[in-house]
């Protein structure tokens, strides 16, 4: 009911240390940028008000109250609301009105210490401009009957109005709401006491509002969330129509009258509205019926506890919970004759319901991941207590796995390995930057089963096939795994298949893993699924060798004539406010406002976009949980700086000579501290043009200063440490979070990053003002293109950024040989402020763009045919 | 000590536009003064640069500055600014002339009481007022000056209470008929001004009308604290101004709209005094006097305005112009706003 009425004010409780746990521990932790995210989540749950209270023993109250609003003045999306300053303390009120640009709320001032402060308070607020809440307290007590509340709110009006001129309209009574239903009689008449003392002030004390603490009136019904929602709404309903204009509630959690089971609202309603003497009792005996979470859940939950041990172990294992897995395993293992045999047994037979319930689509990957977890936690248990009779012969295969030479990102072949260790195969997995010598050495040695490889980046691809050309000459026979971002079907038939003898299945995603390993190990099914792999590549390599390509290419002089033309002569490029190289450093808590999350899911292979996928039919509660869990994981990074954003950005004059910008060291244009080149798209644009990224930029001949912008960012720093202890820790789930989390901050900083330069630095759109989602839509001015992605896809580029922004001195970031960016949380790019600059995909090159490209950059023609590969057809 | 009344302004400005004068600034660089004018004798051995601190030249060149505030009331203004825009200590601490900002004050009310004095004895049927100016100073209490601690502040809410109390105390002893707290880019700053002057009054039993203009830094409609046109008001109208309004920034082109805005909803007198146009290439602003007073004079004819001048790059042309544009149009009425409680964020939030 409470959206019923436009004219009553939701004020927010959750930034209140006195009515929010959680609140309350970030606010000691000193982990304010956490508390300012629950101030703006209450003003996204629609609370047109926001209460703070930082009454707290532990605290410096007043200081707190003055960081706190500080903070919120620097954030626009909870400042744009009116701030209730809560303190039983003048001093922290005062120190809170200090503060506030705003005309803010006071809560509150009473009678209680007599008239002399009641009005020096109130003259006081006046001068800083605020309203004010006033108790129904005087000095002989909190007012209790509708009778003492009507006279200290009149007594107070007529003060505040008489003598001290306070506007009428600024003065908000709260005449007390108390707990009803406590057993205690004279309690039973505590909410009609408020709900009529409201009608009389209101009737009677022109202009003024009256407000009040939901919560109170709930209280003895503490963990019985439905209930408490039932009562909060049913007095609001009662109350509102009394003429109650404010209150102060969770604005996410009010139930709504008319949804409320009527059998409930009508036992509430007794007891609100003091119906019968039997009201509360009644309530009482109906409350259990509606614990429908809270508690109750945990509740339901233990049940299972009841069972046997072996059901236990099973039910941990699919719900992922390790709460009780140490003493679980311990049971079984007294019950079980060898420590070996728990693993063998139950474990692995929970295991097996995870493996097949995820093989049925009715688990989800992070669900699988967190099984793993509860897994190796029972297994580190069990370890000490193993003999040295290794579990021999046990696994269902031994599978080798390693992202190859040059390449830094292991989230996915770290989930793959999780999944298939949940699948009872044993995993060695080499990490990261592994080359071809490692990987086969220690094949060989541990009598791999299969190899996997996995790699992000272009020229991963070229490692793979040389990795396919060792084992063939080192004479492997053992499956070879190709997965990873910029794998696919058709290059591992084309390019790699064909150097290997022994089978090469590429494996899109981490669900398949598991039955392609089956397949692949399985003296039954092996031959035919070898021969039907071999099938669908022949089938891959034929299209490819068929295909036309869509549009037919052009001399690369050709693309030049039709590249895309600007009439510079009309047309002043955006001068940077700040030329040269700056380091930023940026704290967690800001990133993570700018996080783009629908690719987060997909690295856990739940596919839809956010915010849409939670609430999705099939996924929505596992995307649900995953959020939560990558919260708290950001919780934990934001306050321990286990983690951190380090970047670095540069501005300089530039202009195109040909298809590379010159980039110059100063205003003068004459010295060129650095060239970037880029490629050019060659196939027939009858009606576009054929983009090149130096077209963004004026030609030096014009006569007309431009610039370019670079960076390179980072949000992976510690990431390895941390996804390491997490991993001897046992726990998969968080080592797979951290990273997963750190690439979703990269990006972040990214966008955070642009958005500055376009804002400041650049200063090109200094009024722009986009929301998350316009941002991650790409609705500015502006590109930032990335080298190695499709519009500049050639690698080596980075080095020239590296060198231009010193960023291995700003920020600690390297280029691999393959000129992979460490740590993999890492985004670099170049920044093209013209309006007409857009992302386009450089595509196939012809023969004429390779040499004309190879001569630019001084290389030969075969270095430059290894770089070129993608993009060589 | 003044006389002036509230009831005497409301009075004068039911009857026609008020004028407001002219930028100070402009006018003085036309005298491109030198380090030794503004050091004038007193301050011969001071020890840095003072150049560019045109408060001062209340006490070292006080006939440039009254030949200035004589100009403009020539030109047909009813207000004056005295001459204290940066005459805080606060301010005035980048000269390291803190101690003089009393004295800045009293001595800048001096001289505008005298060249309005002087004018009131030739049309004594027309009274003119000396506005006593609180400038915003160069420090912001709302806004952090590190961008890596959001939280930071340079200046405090009782620092700047301190300041301003003195400075009024100054313009109050001075003469001064009106305050005028202006420019105000970051509202808590005003509020500080507000409150120390509500503190002053009170303490000396007067009640001398208060006037308040914001500043609208840019086309996105807010004050450089963040806050809309009507957001700002209410943070500050529980001082009861006699008028409200806008100045600095903007062009009257721009600034219209964030005028009109306060119009609707402001329960007193409404002034603008806009810059004549935006600084060119070379920091010199373009609107001349007769496209200025265009402009102005469509703003009266739609009932915006109560009380009108110039900021930045006006002149005694331009305010002559806009006098002469505004002298048969009715002013502004002041509208009945019903009573509600009207709270304020960066955004507005009125609640019936």
């Amino acid at each position: 009911m409470q959206q019923a009425s436009a004219s009553f004010v939701n004020v927010g409780e959750r930034t209140n240390v006195t009515g929010s746990a959680r609140f309350k521990r970030l606010i000691l932790e000193g982990d304010y940028e956490t508390a300012l995210d629950v101030a703006r989540q209450q003003v996204e749950n629609g609370a047109q008000v926001i209460d703070i209270n930082m009454d707290e023993a532990m605290l410096d109250s007043e200081a707190a109250m003055v960081r706190f609003l500080n903070l919120i003045a620097s954030e626009p999306d909870i400042s744009r609301v009116p701030i209730m300053i809560d303190s039983s303390k003048w001093s922290v009120i005062e120190a809170g009105l200090k503060c506030v640009q705003g005309k803010a709320i006071v809560n509150s001032i009473s009678l209680k210490e007599g008239e002399e402060p009641f009005l020096q308070q109130a003259r006081l607020i006046k001068r800083y401009g605020a309203a004010t809440v006033v108790m129904a307290f005087d000095e002989t007590g909190q007012a209790d009957t509708q009778q003492r509340k009507i006279e200290i709110c009149t007594r107070s009006y007529r003060l505040l109005t008489e003598k001290v001129g306070f506007a009428p309209e600024d003065i908000i009574f709260d005449p007390n709401i108390f707990a009803v239903a406590t057993g205690i009689d004279e309690h039973n008449n505590y909410a009609v006491d408020f709900i009529e003392a409201t009608r009389h002030i209101r009737e009677n004390l022109p202009h003024c509002h009256v407000s009040g603490g939901l919560s109170n009136i709930s209280f003895s019904f503490r963990g019985n969330n439905p209930v408490r929602e039932a009562m909060h709404s049913v007095f609001l309903y009662h109350a509102i129509k009394a003429g109650m204009d404010m209150a102060i509630v969770n604005a996410g959690q009010l139930a709504v009258y008319d949804d409320i089971p009527a059998e409930l609202r009508d036992a509430v309603e007794d007891v609100i509205l003091n119906r019968r003497d039997d009201a509360t009792d009644r309530l009482l005996a109906l409350a259990p019926k509606y614990q429908g979470d809270g508690k109750a859940v945990e509740k339901q939950d233990l049940a299972w506890r009841e069972l046997p041990v072996n059901e236990r172990l099973a039910h941990a294992l699919v719900k992922g919970i390790t709460d009780y897995i140490e003493e679980d395993t311990e049971a079984a293992r007294q019950q079980a004759e060898k420590p070996l045999h728990v693993i063998e047994g139950p474990l692995m037979d929970g295991m097996n319901i995870v493996g097949d319930l995820f093989g049925e689509g009715k688990m989800f990957l992070p669900q699988v991941v967190k099984s793993a977890r509860v897994m190796k936690k029972a297994v580190a248990y069990l370890e000490p207590y193993i003999e040295r009779e290794k579990a021999a012969g046990s696994s269902n295969g031994k599978i080798l796995l390693a992202t190859v030479k040059g390449d830094v990102h292991d989230i996915g072949k770290n989930i793959v390995g999780v999944v298939l260790q949940c699948n009872n195969f044993e995993i060695i997995d080499l990490g990261v930057m592994v080359p071809a010598a490692k990987i086969l050495e220690v094949a060989k040695a541990e009598n791999v089963d299969i190899i996997g490889l996995s790699g992000l980046i272009t020229p991963s691809l070229d490692e793979m096939v040389h990795v396919a050309k060792e084992m063939q000459r080192l004479g492997f026979d053992v499956p070879l795994l190709i997965g990873g971002a910029t794998t696919s079907k058709a290059h591992t038939a084309v390019k790699i298949e064909q150097h290997y003898d022994g089978p090469v299945a590429y494996v899109p995603n981490a669900s398949r893993a598991v039955g392609v390993c089956q397949k692949l190990l399985s003296a039954e099914h092996r031959p035919e699924y070898v021969a039907q792999l071999q099938r669908e590549y022949d089938v891959v390599r034929e299209q490819h060798a068929r295909k036309q390509p869509r549009s037919k290419p052009v001399s690369l002089a050709e693309a030049r004539q039709n590249g895309l033309s600007i009439d510079w002569q009309n047309y002043t490029p955006p001068r940077p406010n700040v030329l040269g190289v700056q380091a930023v450093e940026v704290d967690l808590a800001t990133l993570r406002k700018y996080i783009d999350w629908t690719p987060f899911f997909l690295t856990w292979s739940l596919a839809g976009k956010y915010p849409r996928i939670l609430d999705d039919e099939v996924v929505g509660e596992q995307a649900r949980h995953l959020f939560d869990d990558a919260n708290a994981m950001l919780d934990r990074l934001c306050a321990s700086g286990e983690l951190k954003a380090k970047g670095v950005f540069g501005l300089f004059p530039a202009n195109r000579v040909g298809d590379d910008i010159e980039i110059y060291a100063d205003e003068s244009r004459q010295a060129v501290v650095h060239r970037a080149h880029h490629l050019r798209q060659q196939t027939d644009k009858p009606k576009g043009a054929n983009y090149c990224l130096s077209d963004f930029v004026a030609p030096k001949d014009s006569g007309v200063a431009d610039y370019i912008g670079a960076f390179a960012v980072t949000a992976g720093i510690g990431e390895d440490e941390l996804a390491k202890s997490f991993l001897d820790d046992g726990d998969d789930y968080n080592s797979i979070m951290v990273k997963a989390v750190a690439d979703r901050l990269a990006e972040a900083f990214a966008e955070y990053l642009h958005e500055r330069v376009r804002r400041e630095h650049w200063g090109y759109a200094a009024d722009e003002d986009f929301s998350n989602d316009d941002l991650i839509r790409e609705r500015y001015q502006g590109i930032r293109p990335a080298p190695g992605y499709a519009a500049c896809p050639e690698h080596t580029e980075k080095d020239t950024l590296w060198q231009l922004l010193d960023a291995q001195v700003h920020t600690g970031m390297t280029l691999t040989e393959s000129f992979a960016m460490w740590p993999g949380a890492s985004v670099s790019g170049w920044y093209f402020s013209l309006p007409e600059a857009r992302y386009f995909a450089v595509a196939q090159i012809q023969q004429d763009q390779l040499e004309d490209y190879a001569a630019r950059k001084a290389w030969s023609i075969a270095e430059a045919t290894k770089w070129l590969a993608p993009n060589l057809g | 000590m003044s006389t002036l009344q509230r009831e005497t302004v409301l009075a004068a400005a039911a009857q026609r536009i008020l004028i407001l004068d002219g930028a100070m600034g402009t006018m003085i660089q036309r005298h491109r003064l030198e380090e030794s004018d503004y050091r004038g004798e007193r301050f011969n051995d001071w020890h840095c640069d003072v150049k560019g601190n045109n408060d001062l030249l209340v006490l070292t060149q006080p006939d440039i500055i009254e030949d200035i505030h004589r100009a403009y009331l020539d030109a047909g203004a009813d207000i004056i600014e005295t001459n204290t825009f940066n005459a805080t200590t606060i301010a005035m601490a980048d000269y390291d002339m803190q101690s003089l900002a009393r004295e800045i004050n009293v001595a800048a009310a001096q001289v505008a009481r005298r060249a309005a004095d002087a004018k009131t004895a030739q049309t004594p049927d027309r009274p003119r007022w000396v506005a006593g100016v609180l400038g915003p100073t160069n420090r912001t209490a709302s806004i952090s000056p590190d961008v890596n601690d959001p939280g930071k502040r340079n200046v405090t809410f009782d620092q700047l209470v301190e300041a301003y109390v003195e400075a009024t105390e100054g313009l109050l002893d001075g003469g001064s008929d009106l305050l005028l707290i202006e420019t105000v880019f970051d509202t808590l700053n005003a509020k500080a001004a507000a409150f120390a002057v509500d503190q002053v009054l009170s303490e000396r039993g007067v009640d001398v009308p208060v006037m308040i203009s914001g500043t609208i830094t840019d086309a996105s409609g807010r004050t450089l604290s963040g806050q809309t046109a009507e957001a700002f008001y209410y943070s500050l109208r529980h001082i009861r101004p006699v008028a409200f309004g806008l100045n600095c920034a903007l062009g009257p082109d721009l600034l219209r709209q964030y005028v009109e805005e306060i119009a609707t909803i402001a329960e007193c007198l409404v002034s603008a005094h806009p810059n004549a146009g935006l600084p060119n290439e070379f920091g010199e602003y373009d609107l001349t006097a007769d496209e200025m007073a265009a402009h102005i004079r469509e703003w009266a004819e739609s009932g915006l305005v109560n009380i009108v001048g110039g900021c930045c790059g006006s002149t005694p042309e331009h305010i002559a112009a806009i006098a002469d544009a505004v002298a048969d149009i009715t002013p502004r009425r002041v509208p009945q706003v019903p009573v509600k409680m009207r709270l304020s964020g960066l955004e507005p939030f009125v609640h019936a």
